[in-house]
């Protein structure tokens, strides 16, 4: 080879090589807690290009968002970040003052937070929030300013962004309220843009608009660090792949590769865990479900047609300026015994309020509820008392739902009947008995529920739910606080339960996957009116609602199958 | 952000060695609790056996001595008929701290009752206790004590009774307050789901919850029903002179204010020291109460 070969080469090399804006070699993240020295991320390593998404993918605690932070100087004053190199715009970012990373923040990398809640204030109007970002970088004059605020809402598709900039956070939707947030942190055009968790408590057809603008984003070439424990959001926009687990990268590597071909167990065990339609009837977890979840007891009463039958169900609440909103509004179904009826709508589609009349913990204003045959919602609630055992509640957030001072075993004791349990002996074997259907062992009897996990406390409310051997379980979003795969375990378990012991569920979730995973039948509900209804094949497959169409359009796309075959 | 958090799993090893341990421990005890308790001990002792502390008969009269400044035989001097102040004081403890307990106890009793009522009652019987209790809030404690005692002259009873009475009215809407927090709380709407009879959720869901922060506002009232019951004594309006009790020594003392400061001094030190007391040991149980909850 001559010299002028090997020189050509090189050139070519450098042609090729795209810049890169970002460099993180080995990134390491301790806290000092009580003096000792914790590492939460242990050796993170990428380079972003233009036009590029990298995703952090991880649970809760495995150090995505202390890694996202360190990446802009905010992981805190207790904590230490040591890196073999960070480099920001190639200069070296390791040695930066406070004054240097507010240099950086805004100006070179956006930082999108996670809840737009409690990050815009809630006292300053939208607008003010952006001006703010601008004119801490002495961005322009007053009035461009003015109109680089109306040009940025309507960049990130904020409709009537003149009437919305002068409009509080509290004034808008959670969705506007998260473009609103993306819009400050995008207000000087930086070229990275970090998004720890932009989607999450998104409704879906919002999280849909959100994801498609940070798209957008990377087409015009900005790069993007996105930070989800949502493999389905990943899988939308990402093109490399870090799989975070307690502060370590487990795998790493381009989109395509690590959702088509996983080559670590962990990895492999976060794609199956999310629930699809397609993962109906199978297992979504690796976890075995426990084998006394097969012994789970019958029903109490055995009755011939369905056990749940609710007719016209109406309900209407006084908003603050006194008129009337009509938050269930003719919702009729039935529940089979043994069978999953899925009600899937977004916040405020009155699938909660149905869930509360149907457990008769609010007062119907029109229609009827019949449990097991027997007339339910027109009875007085001391009569009600003694068919209660029936139909059983498990909530989203299982710990407010316990007593604070009660350990485990109270809480379940407590939800035994009295009558077929007469002596403490017999309840607590009993309790024991229900701990080993959800997959509990007997040390979680002392504790208590603040000293558990997610998963654990959702256990136990599904056992106490257990407890009375009632024929309807009502699930109330019961899994969608919780991990993927913590939830996967949990859906597996309900499945096993229900295989055994024939009981039914009242399944509502805001989340299309679970609900086509779980359901033998499908609500759709909004604005308290049930638009579609049917098996889940027919809705997903030929859905004749445009708002269903709509809620499924938004679903992304998660088929590892497919992203497989991409390759 | 849970991610900033520690993982529960990674604390086992990280904890620090007994040396360091001690010394953070030794930084946060909380001395001024210790201080607290030991003051309210002794005080306790006084009550139960004052002539155990006491240097004098807080009774007998030796006027050649009279209003002598505080010395090595009288610790916190004399007053008008040569009566040694410290053990007027050490004896003065029993009634001044039974008055304070007494009436602590007349008002949160009384606030138990009116604020449970109030919140748990049927709907228009609680609507008549909500309203008759914030009737009396509107009245100054002070005020309502004063009618009492006019009505029904002054004796250590009555105090007990006037400034139970007086500050019944505040820990009544606060119990109101935590009672109706719990009634709404989800752990009580699961316990109705399951079909659990309405006493039964209220003893053994809602008022036990309810009534946790208890201790400690009863430590905080104890403290602020001496200040209120010596208030009164002050005014004449307590217990009668020949008793030592705090109030009434600071009403006597009040007329040498300028030849024997001490007199009135001394006992409003006391006064002042027990309520603090009472109020550090009230907030410890309050936070620790509260610590115990998250």
């Amino acid at each position: 080879m001559s010299v002028t070969q090997a020189v050509d080469d090189s050139i070519d090399v450098e042609l090729d090589w795209p810049v890169t804006r970002l460099k993180v070699e080995g990134l390491r993240v301790a806290f000092l807690v009580g003096g000792v020295r914790r590492e939460v991320v242990r050796g993170v390593s990428f380079d972003l290009a233009p036009g590029e998404c990298v995703a952090i993918v991880g649970e809760s605690g495995s150090g995505k968002s202390v890694t996202a932070r360190a990446l802009v100087g905010l992981a805190g004053r207790s904590a230490v970040v040591d890196a073999e190199a960070l480099e920001i715009h190639h200069a070296d970012a390791r040695g930066f003052t406070p004054q240097q990373w507010r240099r950086v923040r805004g100006r070179d990398v956006g930082f999108i937070l996670q809840d737009a809640l409690v990050s815009l204030d809630p006292l300053r109007t939208v607008g003010a929030e952006i001006v703010e970002a601008l004119r801490l970088h002495r961005w322009g004059t007053r009035a461009s300013r003015a109109t680089r605020v109306i040009e940025l809402l309507s960049r990130v598709g904020v409709p009537q962004p003149e009437t919305r900039a002068r409009q509080r956070p509290d004034q808008l939707s959670g969705g506007l309220r998260q473009r609103a947030l993306i819009a400050s942190a995008i207000a000087l055009d930086p070229d990275i843009v970090i998004a720890d968790e932009p989607t999450t408590a998104l409704d879906v057809t919002v999280q849909a608009q959100v994801l498609a603008e940070l798209e957008e984003m990377k087409t015009r070439g900005a790069s993007i660090i996105l930070i989800s424990h949502d493999l389905s959001v990943v899988a939308q926009l990402a093109d490399q792949i870090l799989v975070m687990r307690a502060g370590e990268v487990l795998e790493q590597g381009s989109a395509v590769q690590i959702l088509g071909a996983p080559v670590h167990d962990y990895t492999r065990a976060l794609i199956a865990a999310v629930p699809t339609e397609r993962t109906r009837g199978s297992r979504l977890s690796p976890v075995a479900v426990p084998d006394a979840a097969l012994d789970a007891p019958a029903p109490a009463s055995a009755h011939a047609g369905p056990v749940l039958e609710a007719r016209g169900l109406s309900k209407a609440f006084r908003t603050p300026d006194g008129s009337l909103t009509r938050a269930v509004d003719g919702v009729s179904f039935h529940l089979d015994a043994g069978e999953t009826l899925g009600i899937v709508g977004e916040s405020g589609s009155g699938k909660s309020t149905t869930a509360r009349l149907v457990l008769g913990l609010e007062a119907l204003d029109a229609g009827t509820v019949r449990l097991l045959g027997q007339d339910w919602s027109g009875i007085p609630e001391r009569k009600r008392r003694r068919l209660r055992p029936r139909i059983s509640v498990v909530s989203q957030d299982p710990l407010s739902s316990f007593d604070p001072r009660w350990n485990v075993e109270r809480i379940l004791v407590d939800a035994l009947p009295r009558s077929e349990y007469r002596s403490p002996a017999a309840r607590k074997a009993r309790a024991v008995e229900l701990l080993g259907f959800v997959g509990l062992g007997v040390e979680v009897l002392e504790r208590f529920p603040l000293r558990l996990s997610g998963g654990q406390r959702q256990r136990v409310a599904i056992a106490r739910a257990l407890a009375p051997r009632p024929s309807v379980i009502v699930l109330d979003e019961a899994v969608s606080a919780l991990d993927v795969t913590v939830q996967a375990q949990i859906l597996d378990l309900l499945v096993a339960l229900q295989a055994s012991s024939g009981v039914s569920y009242l399944f509502i979730s805001h989340d299309l996957g679970v609900i086509s995973h779980l359901s033998d039948r499908v609500l759709v509900m909004k604005d308290g009116v049930v638009v579609e209804s049917g098996e889940p094949d027919e809705i997903f497959r030929r859905p004749r609602h445009p708002y269903t169409r709509e809620l499924i359009a938004s679903i992304p796309e998660f088929d590892p199958a497919a992203i497989a075959e991409r390759k | 952000m849970t991610a900033l958090r520690p993982a529960p799993l990674a604390v086992a090893d990280a904890r620090p060695g007994l040396l360091a341990r001690l010394a953070t421990g030794a930084a946060r005890r909380p001395w001024g609790l210790y201080a607290a308790i030991a003051f309210v001990g002794l005080l306790a002792l006084a009550a139960v056996a004052p002539q155990l502390l006491a240097t004098h008969d807080p009774l007998a009269l030796d006027y050649p001595h009279s209003l002598l400044a505080p010395s090595w035989t009288h610790w916190f001097g004399t007053d008008e008929s040569g009566r040694d102040l410290y053990s007027r004081v050490i004896f003065g403890a029993r009634e001044s701290l039974l008055i304070g307990l007494g009436a602590a106890a007349v008002g949160i009793v009384l606030a138990l009752v009116l604020g449970s009522l109030a919140a748990l009652a049927i709907k228009p019987a609680a609507v008549v206790i909500d309203r008759f209790v914030e009737i009396l809030f509107t009245f100054p404690a002070l005020l309502l004590a004063l009618l009492l005692i006019a009505i029904s002259g002054p004796s250590a009873t009555t105090e007990i009774l006037a400034v139970g009475l007086g500050t019944a009215p505040g820990y009544a809407r606060m119990i109101r307050g935590q009672i109706l927090a719990a009634k709404g709380s989800a752990y009580v709407e699961a316990a109705t789901a399951l079909g659990h009879s309405r006493a039964r959720i209220v003893l053994a869901h809602i008022l036990p919850n309810a009534l946790r922060p208890l201790v400690a506002v009863f430590a905080l009232s104890v403290g602020q029903s001496i200040v209120w019951a010596s208030s009164l004594s002050f005014l004449g309006l307590g217990v009668a002179p020949p008793s030592s009790e705090w109030g009434a020594l600071l009403d006597a003392g009040r007329q040498y204010i300028v030849q024997a400061g001490w007199l009135i001094v001394v006992p409003g030190v006391v006064i002042v020291a027990v309520a603090l007391a009472a109020t550090t040991i009230g907030r410890h149980l309050q936070s620790h109460l509260e610590r115990g909850e998250k």
